[in-house]
């Protein structure tokens, strides 16, 4: 195996130094490299923010289409051709916010895509207003008097929706988040990673330090079956449990239930329409109303 | 009836769910099988119960293709259905009903009133529900049809359902055709006389067939869409038909996520295209703006009804074209088609498919509430010349996704064909595909983008001159409303007329200023309040128009109406 395969010729990226996109960056490229799978069949589709670049960075097939877009986009990709490994990338603010309703039914249609969520609970870009994840009370140059608003939970959402696969990991630990990583491309259906990582220019509360202190390990004995505790640990939040919360293994998968895919595996770009049968249909379907 | 009149209009108007449109199905397909050619179109409210909804069906042994406002033969289901149509009501018309629903005043009902126990017919044919059949029976007695043709469709009709439906659907189409055949008005032609053309091989169907049936032609393999009237009929189309011609119908969360997944089904190599009308496009503009960015293709069926806003869900207008042609962030390229026959909505329809597929740019397929609701039989399809083109290229390692080239269009590679790696991004971006803030480069990428315009006009189609070559005046005429301006112009008083049909409204053919100038006078019809065509005939040819003859009011023209507006035009 070459560690290497996805690795890109430059090295260049637009992200400040320390932060924690450079380790889920790293991980990834690990991950892709051991899946067995060449670059040729993978297909990131990300957003826009500073996680949705990360397709920029990586020799493999790449889709950065609009904000919160992603994963609409992604699900286009599976439909065309159920080959592809397909993974939906970007921010909170991305996946939560602008694409919060995609967030929710892409859960529902459950595409086989693997979603990594930068969350860093603030936004970066555009220089540190609050996201969807950031705390109550969370000051900004706009949340003046602080973030008025619940913070979004995607895994109990998550959970609630039933999705496939939930997982939450941090970015101040990669040998957990290159195992999750690696569980939830394997996983078929659809597949939430949130990262929990610092924004290290416009986070000053959700730094390393915090994320060290405020988060631990699921039991090795945690039943990733059982939603409803699955649930109840997704709603803890004075420290945040990582890992693995939900696995419905049992889900089907979108894309493999679709009729065009019953007898024939074929991408969809290679099938040519039967103007034969066009012309039969037409001359035979439609003599009445 | 006129003596003049070789086709009958036969108008059904009742509350919504009470089966007009079984009604109407059963009609189409009872005068087509009598030989005859058929018109029919619908008007609705928004509503699923109550209300007044109508269907007129045109009949006649020439083709008929168009809505006239004129009713030959009215059965209004109750007293409101009456008083939906009663403008519409002349001397001439026969109006069929009963004593009890429409006392009449003291003057009298106008046009000549035929009582039909109708509630008591369908009470001996089963129940109330059998009154629409009751309907079938009568008109069909009245229009000479030959009793065993009408029995024969109930039979196919309801073949699905229970033995004792059946049997009461055809009691009631009996009980129906007895009361009809003793009313003393017939057709003024015979059902079955030789048209102007033989029928017999013809097909019916409406527009949003028209144009589902293009976009399998075209090579459709996904559709993705969120439902909104008009445009849902080519939605379900496909829904239906998807096992038949491998194509993937996904009913998606907005109208956001349904242009996103029809990008990258595109990007990943499925002819992909979107089916919305104006609302839901207004949310698809950023999508747009994506694909112009990133030159995936995209077709986008566009089926206009009257805004602003939730306006009125379920009328027609052409209201959009300005929409459809300024949509979107930033500048790039797109052809807009609008479809006026159901020939042209599905060859126009298989032709975006390839366009967009060939320059990589946007291809949108015009249409409106009138249009996707109105059927005609017609010859079958001529697939003999339909060819689909395959620009996809299988990319080498070092396929470069936005490599500069002499007319703008770069191969396009599509993951999983080919050992490169296919790039695309909504930044501007560099010939691989990747971000970049490097001015020279942006101008450059522009410049690619736009170039594309050339070709999608040298590509164009011209405008249609329909009548003598010789006119007088000229009367333009997009979309829709071709039939019926075709049909106004042969019954104008005001000097002889021709019509300039644009079934491509952007770019337009290089042709178009020469045709505009061969007649005397200039006049324009457009189902909208602003003249939009005539606007952009004004901007990109300078040509003015100074009579338009506009509708702006929900509802589609009528042949009547057009005839009056343009002889008061002609002065």
């Amino acid at each position: 195996m070459d560690s290497t395969l996805f690795d890109m010729e430059q090295s260049q990226t637009a992200w400040c130094p320390g932060c924690g996109n450079f380790v889920i960056w790293k991980v990834l490229k690990e991950i892709l490299a051991e899946s067995g799978r060449e670059p040729q069949e993978v297909v990131i589709v990300s957003g826009i923010g500073q996680a949705a670049k990360m397709p920029h960075y990586l020799r493999c097939h790449t889709f950065n289409g609009l904000h919160g877009r992603a994963l609409p986009a992604a699900t286009g990709v599976k439909v065309a051709n159920r080959g592809m490994l397909v993974i939906a990338e970007g921010g909170d603010g991305d996946m939560y916010g602008e694409g919060g309703n995609h967030f929710l039914h892409t859960i529902r249609r459950n595409p086989d895509i693997t979603n990594i969520v930068h969350d860093n609970m603030v936004y970066g870009l555009t220089k540190g207003q609050a996201s969807p994840t950031s705390a109550r009370g969370y000051r900004t140059p706009i949340q003046v008097d602080g973030v008025l608003l619940e913070p979004f939970n995607p895994l109990a959402v998550a959970i609630a929706l039933d999705a496939s696969f939930v997982a939450r990991t941090c970015s101040v630990d990669p040998p957990g988040l290159k195992k999750i990583l690696k569980r939830a491309i394997q996983h078929p259906g659809y597949a939430l990673v949130d990262v929990l990582h610092p924004c290290v220019s416009f986070n000053k509360v959700n730094t390393f330090k915090w994320f060290r202190e405020n988060t631990y390990p699921l039991e090795d004995d945690h039943d990733p079956g059982d939603r409803v505790e699955a649930f109840r640990r997704a709603t803890e939040t004075e420290r945040l449990p990582l890992g693995v919360f939900y696995v419905n293994p049992g889900k089907p998968v979108f894309e493999k239930s679709l009729s065009v895919y019953a007898q024939d595996d074929e991408p969809l770009a290679s099938r040519r329409v039967d103007l034969g049968r066009l012309e039969a249909f037409v001359r035979e379907g439609l003599k009445s109303a | 009836m006129a003596p003049e009149s070789m086709d009958v209009s036969i108008v059904l108007c009742g509350p919504a769910g009470q089966g007009v449109q079984t009604a109407e199905q059963l009609m189409v397909a009872i005068f087509r099988q009598a030989g005859l050619n058929v018109f029919a179109t619908k008007e609705y409210m928004s509503r699923v119960r109550g209300g007044s909804n109508s269907t007129t069906i045109r009949i006649s042994p020439g083709r008929v293709r168009a809505l006239v406002d004129r009713m030959d033969i009215f059965v209004p289901l109750d007293r409101d259905a009456y008083q939906h149509c009663s403008t519409r009501i002349s001397q001439d018309t026969i109006i069929l009903g009963e004593k009890e629903t429409f006392p009449p005043d003291k003057d009298g009902l106008p046009g000549r009133f035929q009582d039909i126990p109708l509630s008591r017919l369908a009470k001996d044919a089963g129940g109330a529900i059998y009154t629409n059949t009751v309907v079938v029976g009568v008109v069909a007695a009245l229009c000479g049809i030959d009793e065993a043709v009408a029995r024969s469709h109930v039979q196919d009709a309801f073949q699905k359902r229970d033995q004792k439906i059946v049997d009461n659907n055809l009691s009631a189409i009996a009980l129906g055709y007895e009361a009809g055949a003793r009313l003393p008005h017939k057709l003024p032609f015979t059902a079955g006389e030789a048209g102007e053309s033989d029928t017999t091989d013809d097909v019916i169907l409406n527009g949003g067939e028209a144009v589902a049936l293009g976009a399998i032609a075209g090579g459709c393999r996904f559709i993705s869409s969120y439902p909104m009237t008009p445009s849902t009929s080519v939605l379900t189309f496909l829904a239906q038909h998807g096992a038949e011609f491998d194509i993937v119908a996904e009913q998606a969360e907005d109208e956001i996520a349904a242009i996103n997944m029809a990008l990258g089904g595109w990007y990943a190599g499925a002819r992909s295209m979107v089916s919305t009308s104006g609302g839901g496009f207004a949310l698809m503009v950023e999508g747009l703006s994506l694909a112009a960015m990133t030159e995936t293709p995209i077709v986008i069926h566009l089926a206009q009804r009257p805004g602003p806003a939730t306006g009125l869900p379920t009328r027609t207008e052409q209201g959009e074209l300005l929409f459809a042609l300024h949509a979107g962030h930033g500048e790039f390229p797109r052809a807009i088609f609008a479809p006026g026959t159901l020939d042209d909505a599905f060859y126009l329809t298989q032709k975006a498919f390839n366009l967009a597929d060939r320059y990589q740019v946007p291809v949108f397929v015009l249409t409106d509430q009138y249009f996707i609701d109105s059927y005609y039989n017609l010859p079958p399809f001529d697939l003999s010349g339909v060819e689909n083109s395959d620009a996809v290229i299988r990319t080498t390692a070092d396929y470069e996704r936005y490599a500069l080239t002499e007319d703008g269009v770069t191969p396009r590679g599509i993951p999983g064909h080919g050992d490169g790696l296919v790039v695309v991004d909504s930044d501007e971006h560099d010939e691989q595909g990747h971000i970049t803030e490097d001015h020279d480069i942006r101008t450059r990428m522009v410049q690619k983008r736009l170039k594309r315009l050339d070709a999608l006009t040298r590509e164009a189609l011209p405008p249609e001159w329909i009548g003598p070559p010789d006119a007088e005046t000229l009367v333009v005429c997009w979309g829709s409303t071709v039939h019926l301006v075709a049909e106004a112009i042969a019954k104008t008083k005001g000097g002889k007329h021709a019509v300039l049909y644009f079934k491509q409204v952007y770019p337009l053919h290089p042709d178009a200023a020469d045709l505009l100038s061969k007649a005397k006078r200039l006049c324009i019809v457009e189902n909208n309040a602003t003249g939009q065509f005539a606007q952009i005939l004004q901007s990109r040819l300078q040509v003015d128009i100074p009579v338009k003859i506009l509708k702006y009011n929900g509802l589609p023209f009528t042949v009547e109406e057009l005839v009056h507006r343009l002889d008061e035009a002609a002065g």
